[in-house]
């Protein structure tokens, strides 16, 4: 028992470097006089590297606490990019606090909260540990969403996020009390073992309301209604935090529940995925034209995104989930870039958001603009660009599970969506100036520089990236 | 002197200049000029290097030449580059109007320099890529990449309504374009290569062959573009700078019949067998109709706009005459309509410069002031009229005798169409370089500069050289098409032996 308990421990250290590094922190800022939010942030990205690095160096594999934590080559691929992702909006949520005077050292430790909660998520194994993690990750994110005390569109954000999340939640614990009933058991393993025969009605019930629950966080349509107004009240870099690591860890679970424990229903929830995955990219792509604040055209554009994302699920296969993965390594370079953009737009007067506020900065700021540039052909999906390249394996997958019609609508409204990041560009290269930007913080360059560069250079390191996303995708078979 | 990768440094090369350039400051008048000399210098040392492929070449093999593969990406995508009779006159084609392009563009050029310069490099890379990729994930990847630069083209120096002409431009581009990533990836999927010699050596199931038909013909048919989906090219022509134009019309549209002749012959013969009439009526259609409408048009650069739908329209009807006649004709057709719409382009930008109009009614009498453009636009528009001596009457003349051999109906309406041609070119003609000299703001218009002949005299001596001795380019050509038109024939025979039993 003693070395069950001690091997599971060991095999859980990155979480449990969390968990302490949180609480540390939590009692730093608490016990210490004045501005800690700096330091406290600086130790925070320090931790969450650390517990990357620990994952990568240490590569265990295995199963712990009695079969409810797994650890594998997908578990360490996501698991290092929801640390990354949380990392980096850590790192631009540095300048922007000082600026706008935002000193709360409560941000970084829910944020490292928060992340605990998803690496729990991306390992977990039974229905327990799936339900422990989600909600750690979400209570956190409600705090989160509301941190700006002093603004009344934060905290409408906050309080949209909390009813319609807590609504999702509620959804979802029922559907896991529905397939606990059905078969007895809350391990995948022994789940997907009884997903079978008659039982299986009841079960797939519990399936749909699970479901509900998972893609109200990836905010695929119908359970998107939050999203551009959290994406819009949400002070940028916490925006930023949002749009990135909750829907990955979100993602691994759906796959984790999808592959693993309803893995003999696979034709049954086939139907729903391809469903959500085509409403997705058709709202993502129609609504987003319509959009004049860059924020919530970001939101838009993320719900197309994450309906791009499940193409690769819907195919129900080892080459989709690989799709999966790396859109999620693609999505996340983008978005992390996109959204260090968004915080820079920033003037003498103070912070703007609208995108008409970005007209002619080609000539003003001609750095940030090739750059956002180049982001956002990305986002349309132009090669050699890295977005391309994401389309490229869900829609390989698609093909190669017969999903024709499913192949067809993504890429149409792939085009559909170009048009509005073709827009942001014009405004950008085409308009007459609106007054320039000022110069980026030396952290914000450092995010935006480097997610431009993982774009423009994806075509050189695809290959290896590639060979880790298809040992993770082989996880699951 | 074989080892040396030469297609990836002919195509690289041009990154070479937008390295250098993004170091310089495009603020001062000196820094202007470096950026300014610097992209010419890249683009003609590209344009020597390129040379080197042509020495290089072997008149006599039929398959792929100065071949490089590199593992790329997983799936079996490699690196693979590599010429053959079909496309290796396309790159020097590219590689020769890219300097004439900076250089038409170092005085009418003044805002963004170095963005413009930049632009023009990167479409030079893709641009050479397209043709030189035996890969057709890597085609793609040119093939799609070469709207970016473009699209910013249009939209940054072009004219009055750019904003309208660069999205309409792209946006039916790209929807063409998508389709046929799909069915790359089901070719991928069928065959288990991306490999273009390995999949021209692939036999398609028969009703798979007309879906993926379908979906390269979508791509190809807009890019060409043919009749009805070439809408985009009028707006794009007349918005986008002169340079962009002459990109457009001389290397831009061929990646149509370049793909056609790559992908859709071969891959799906007996898809291009099928469709082959369908393909014959819309160039037909393309011949007469934008004719037509080439004669009622009151912008000039919309007038070769439309005249180079028409000649496009030859283009489509030469490959799928599916016989050695018409797809030679129709090569050579593209690389003389890529010199004859380029060098029109020049002429347009020309006055351009001087006038700041594209108007026809604007002009008239330059003759009298001009003669030594009068000259050369005269040489131009017979070359594009078709006039024996010049190449575009080779081309003319080869695919109409393919598709004579074909379908005589097709070559009958299709000669109408040179008949109207001449209606048109010699109209616009008239209208702008004789009649009396009258307009008072015209009286001041010099002839042609050191710089305008520089980039002028070298088109008149090729197209009047290929026109007389079109021999260099056909040895080049004929053993690669010879080999083609030899495969699709076999395998639409067996096909339809396969299908009598």
């Amino acid at each position: 028992m003693t070395m069950d308990l001690l091997s599971s421990l060991s095999l859980s250290t990155p979480e449990l470097i969390l968990a302490v590094g949180a609480m540390v922190l939590l009692m730093v800022g608490a016990y210490s006089r004045g501005n800690s939010s700096t330091a406290v942030t600086g130790l925070a990205v320090a931790i969450l590297a650390l517990a990357a690095v620990w994952i990568l160096v240490a590569q265990a594999h295995g199963t712990a606490f009695a079969g409810a934590y797994v650890q594998d080559d997908f578990s360490v691929f996501m698991k290092v990019l929801t640390l990354a992702g949380s990392a980096f909006t850590l790192i631009m949520y540095v300048g922007f606090a000082k600026v706008e005077r935002f000193d709360n050292f409560e941000y970084p430790v829910l944020v490292m909260l928060s992340t605990l909660g998803m690496m729990v998520m991306i390992s977990a194994n039974s229905l327990l540990a799936l339900y422990l993690g989600f909600e750690l990750q979400s209570l956190a994110l409600y705090v989160v969403a509301a941190i700006n005390r002093e603004s009344a569109r934060s905290s409408e954000a906050g309080l949209k996020y909390f009813v319609l999340g807590a609504l999702g939640t509620g959804m979802m614990l029922y559907g896991i009390s529905l397939t606990y009933g059905y078969t007895g058991s809350i391990d995948f393993a022994k789940v997907a073992a009884a997903v079978t025969g008659e039982r299986q009605l009841g079960a797939l019930f519990g399936l749909i309301f699970i479901l509900a629950g998972l893609t109200f966080k990836i905010s695929a349509v119908p359970f998107h209604m939050w999203t551009p107004d959290v994406y819009e009240g949400a002070p940028t870099p916490i925006t930023a935090f949002f749009a990135v690591s909750p829907k990955v860890a979100t993602m691994a679970l759906i796959l984790r529940v999808t592959m693993d424990a309803f893995a003999p229903a696979a034709s049954e929830w086939q139907q729903i995925i391809v469903f959500i995955s085509i409403a997705s990219m058709v709202l993502g792509s129609f609504a987003a034209i319509g959009q004049r604040n860059f924020k919530r055209m970001m939101a838009y554009s993320s719900i197309g995104h994450m309906g791009f994302c499940l193409v690769g699920l819907a195919a129900d296969s080892e080459a989709g989930i690989r799709g999966v993965v790396i859109y999620m390594l693609i999505y996340v370079a983008m978005t992390l870039g996109t959204f260090a953009f968004i915080i820079a737009m920033r003037r003498k007067e103070g912070q703007v958001e609208r995108i008409d506020d970005l007209a002619g900065c080609a000539s003003t700021n001609p750095w940030m603009a090739t750059i956002l540039t180049i982001l956002l052909f990305s986002l349309a999906g132009i090669p050699p660009l890295a977005g391309f390249w994401a389309k490229w394996y869900v829609f390989l997958a698609a093909i190669n599970s017969g999903l024709y019609a499913l192949a067809v609508i993504g890429v149409l409204t792939s085009v559909v969506a170009a048009f509005y990041y073709l827009r942001i560009i014009k405004i950008m290269w085409f308009d007459e100036t609106a007054g320039g930007f000022l110069p980026m913080a030396g952290e914000l360059r450092f995010v935006f520089g480097l997610s431009g560069a993982f774009v423009l250079f994806y075509v050189l390191i695809g290959g290896p990236i590639s060979t880790y996303a298809e040992a993770a995708a082989r996880s699951f078979f | 002197m074989t080892d040396w990768p030469i297609l990836s440094t002919v195509t690289f090369l041009p990154l070479v200049g937008v390295l250098l350039i993004l170091f310089i400051q495009d603020d001062s008048e000196n820094g202007r000029r470096n950026i300014r000399s610097i992209a010419l210098l890249t683009t003609l040392v590209t344009f020597v290097v390129s040379l080197f492929i042509w020495f290089g070449f072997d008149n006599g093999e039929a398959g792929f030449q100065m071949v490089e593969k590199h593992e790329w990406l997983d799936s079996g995508i490699s690196y693979h580059m590599g010429v053959d009779g079909i496309s290796m006159l396309f790159v020097i084609l590219t590689t020769f109007l890219m300097p004439i392009c900076i250089a038409a563009s170092l005085k009418s050029i003044q805002v963004r320099v170095k963005a413009y310069m930049i632009a023009f490099l990167l479409l030079e890379t893709l641009m050479i890529g397209v043709f030189c990729a035996l890969d057709i994930v890597l085609f793609y990847v040119f093939f799609e990449g070469g709207l970016i630069p473009m699209f910013i083209i249009i939209g940054v120096w072009g004219g009055k309504r750019r904003v309208y002409a660069s999205f309409k431009f792209f946006l039916y581009t790209l929807l063409g374009s998508v389709l046929m990533l799909l069915a790359i990836m089901a070719m991928l999927y069928q065959s288990g290569t991306t490999d273009i010699p390995t999949l021209l050596a692939h036999h398609f199931p028969q009703n798979m062959q007309t879906w993926l038909w379908l979906a390269f013909f979508a791509s190809f048919a807009v890019k060409m573009p043919m009749w009805p989906v070439h809408t985009w090219l009028p707006d794009a022509h007349v918005e986008a700078p002169t340079a962009g134009s002459v990109i457009l019309a001389g290397i831009l549209l061929k990646m149509g019949g370049y793909g056609l002749l790559r992908f859709s012959l071969p891959m799906f013969p007996d898809a291009s067998a099928y469709f082959a009439p369908l393909v014959f009526t819309l160039s037909v259609i393309a011949i007469i109709y934008t004719s037509l409408v080439a004669l009622m048009q009151e912008d000039m650069k919309k007038l070769i706009a439309y005249s180079s739908v028409a000649h496009m329209g030859f283009v489509t009807m030469g490959i799928f005459a599916l016989n050695p006649e018409g797809i030679q004709g129709a090569i050579f057709q593209m690389l003389s309509h890529g010199l004859v719409s380029g060098a029109l382009f020049l002429c347009v930008g020309v006055i351009y410069d001087r006038l700041h109009t594209r108007e026809i009614a604007a002009y008239g009498g330059l003759v009298n002031i001009m003669p030594k453009y009068a000259v050369a636009f005269l040489i131009f528009t017979m070359a594009n009229v078709g006039l024996p001596g010049t190449t575009g009457f080779v081309g003319e003349f080869l695919t109409m005798l393919g598709a004579f051999r074909a379908n005589t109906w097709v070559a009958v309406f299709a000669t109408t169409g040179v008949i109207l041609s001449a209606s048109y070119a010699l109209w616009l003609y008239r209208k702008i370089v004789f009649g009396a000299l009258t307009k008072e703001n015209l009286k001041g218009m010099l002839d042609l500069s050191g710089r305008e002949k520089a980039i002028l005299y070298p088109l008149i001596v090729l197209i009047i050289f290929f026109g007389v001795y079109p021999t260099p380019i056909f040895n080049v050509t004929s053993a690669s098409v010879n080999a083609l038109v030899t495969n699709v024939t076999a395998s639409i025979g067996s096909a339809q032996t396969a299908a009598a039993n």
